[in-house]
């Protein structure tokens, strides 16, 4: 993992995905040469709010990062109202990402819990095989399900609605996938509900399974103690830090 | 470097200390100085000042600690910290590796707790001792003893028994009088003061009807806070004569040199660092540059130098 960087970067590309989600690409050569799947970059959203927000790493490809996001509040409306060349002041990459992307991996998304999934698959698909299984609520929520099945092997859409693929959860894809038993990890981002019961099924199946997490930031970096999740290691519990800690955890370490 | 080519005398002697320039980095905003080590040099800091310990290690608060405001934020960590021991062991030898002074600041639950720290801080070569008396996110101490002049005096005087180098008392700005508090400090011998503390503050969902943080309600830092800083800190500069490290706020060159002539003698910069990881070099910058523009010296002269009406 590269050192963290605080730059001003180009937007070179901003596109609607779903009703009010985006992407956006910045000219980022710096940034991407150093990002590892599961980091996430934090970014000024204009100069009326404080903070940054932190936005997991979609995807990276040649000296361009780009992040998935939906329109929540003000920072994010800003973003989205970004056009080819502005500049924005980016902190990043930061965090600890996936640790298990090769071998024969299995990712599993709920919501915009796919887009840092995809720069996941990417790496993963460089040294063995990737499958995908992504849950959205219905099929006007289903992104970027069209690049992950230009990466991955299969990929298994649920929707709550059934307006797209299976009905339901990840849960039932993810059961008959586990039990073939032919995966070395799985990887998994979206949320917290979604996760702890991918969590629950891969250790039933005896499936390695590395969550990232997703909690509200302040300085990113891991220095003011404000987003943390509480985890177990040896039988001690810690306030482990999303932005430091993590945001990716061994499933088995977090207190659900 | 405390003199530039220009000329300009960035040195603040402080409780008899010497800072090489004013801007330190207030507690609770930059952990032990790791992870903006990876940023900048801590070496060209005026001093870091810790994250809040207390004698045995705390998990803190359950989150969400963290709610944005206009121009500023809430936090309900609740002294999350390795405790006193762990930090002396883990973290001061790397705070020691910087040409920085090391600020350690110290919350308790009895006087007796607030005391025993101080005596192994001092003991283990911090610079000075900060008692927080103003954590407005633990039941236990914390405020409770920043809002009475009484107990700061009691906290103040057990703390200066034990402790081998000065000591700081920091203020809550959540008192009806603050120079009372600053007076009740100084009365038991502290060496300077520090505020302001966060304010209390709230925010509630309007979806789910409940408040925005776990514990209810926080501490609210940035820029939002600058002026009822400014206010306190030149109503604690008329009440007493110790130093004053000034925080609260400050984002800019600017604003640092409002908070000097207010009345402060040191700068902390806090939640500016979230906002931009090399916030506390800017603003360390932003003085010198305003000096030379404006002709000034020694940043000492800038110190209390308001004319009021």
């Amino acid at each position: 993992m590269g050192a963290a960087l605080n730059s001003v970067f180009t937007v070179s590309d901003v596109r609607r995905l779903a009703k009010s989600v985006f992407s956006i690409t910045f000219d980022a050569p710096e940034l991407a040469s150093r990002a590892e799947p599961g980091q996430f970059v934090h970014i000024k959203c204009g100069h009326s709010r404080p903070l940054r927000r932190p936005f997991g790493i979609s995807d990276v490809c040649g000296g361009k990062l780009t992040v998935v996001f939906e329109v929540r509040g003000e920072g994010t409306k800003w973003l989205a109202a970004s056009a080819p060349g502005r500049r924005v002041d980016i902190n990043g990459p930061l965090g600890r990402g996936f640790s298990e992307t090769n071998g024969n991996i299995l990712v599993v998304g709920g919501g915009l819990g796919a887009a840092p999934l995809l720069f996941a698959a990417r790496r993963a698909r460089e040294s063995g095989g990737v499958t995908a299984v992504l849950g959205f609520r219905g099929i006007s929520n289903a992104v970027l399900t069209d690049k992950f099945e230009s990466v991955c092997y299969g990929v298994f859409v649920t929707t709550e609605d059934g307006s797209s693929g299976l009905r339901g959860t990840v849960a039932l894809p993810l059961e008959e996938l586990l039990k073939t038993g032919k995966y070395s990890a799985v990887l998994s981002c979206g949320p917290r509900a979604m996760l702890k019961s991918v969590a629950e099924l891969c250790e039933r199946a005896g499936a390695r399974c590395e969550a990232a997490l997703e909690e509200r930031m302040g300085c990113g970096v891991g220095a003011c103690l404000v987003c943390v999740c509480k985890t177990k290691k040896n039988g001690v519990e810690t306030m482990s830090r999303v932005c430091r800690d993590g945001p990716v955890f061994d499933a088995r370490e977090v207190v659900w | 470097m405390s003199r530039d080519s220009h000329n300009i005398d960035m040195k603040v002697t402080f409780a008899g200390i010497e800072f090489k320039n004013p801007v330190v980095t207030a507690s609770g905003t930059f952990g032990f100085g790791r992870e903006y080590a990876e940023y900048f040099d801590l070496s060209e800091l005026g001093g870091v000042c810790t994250k809040g310990l207390t004698l045995k290690a705390r998990q803190g608060n359950p989150p969400p600690r963290i709610a944005e405001t206009p121009m500023g934020m809430l936090n309900s960590v609740g002294l999350q910290n390795p405790g006193v021991d762990a930090f002396i062991k883990n973290e001061l030898p790397f705070l020691k590796k910087y040409d920085t002074r090391v600020i350690a600041n110290i919350a308790g639950e009895t006087a007796e707790e607030y005391a025993e720290m101080a005596q192994k801080l001092s003991g283990a070569g911090v610079d000075i001792i900060e008692v927080n008396v103003s954590c407005p996110n633990v039941r236990e101490g914390g405020m409770q003893f920043g809002v009475s002049a009484r107990a700061v005096a009691g906290v103040t005087r057990a703390v200066k028994r034990r402790s081998g180098v000065p000591v700081m008392i920091k203020l809550s700005p959540n008192v009806t009088d603050i120079a009372e508090i600053a007076r009740a400090a100084e009365g038991e011998g502290a060496d300077a003061v520090s505020l302001i503390n966060t304010l209390l503050g709230m925010r509630i969902d309007i979806k789910t009807r409940r408040p925005v943080l776990a514990n209810n309600t926080g501490g609210l830092s940035g820029a939002a806070i600058l002026p009822v800083a400014l206010r306190m800190i030149w109503q604690a500069r008329r009440a007493v004569k110790i130093p004053i490290l000034g925080m609260g706020g400050v984002t800019s060159g600017d604003d640092a040199v409002e908070m000097l002539l207010a009345g402060a003698s040191l700068i902390g910069v806090g939640t500016a660092s979230f906002t931009h990881p090399g916030a506390a070099i800017d603003i360390r910058d932003g003085i010198a540059a305003y000096m030379r523009e404006n002709g000034v010296a020694a940043v000492s002269d800038l110190t209390g130098g308001v004319e009021a009406y």
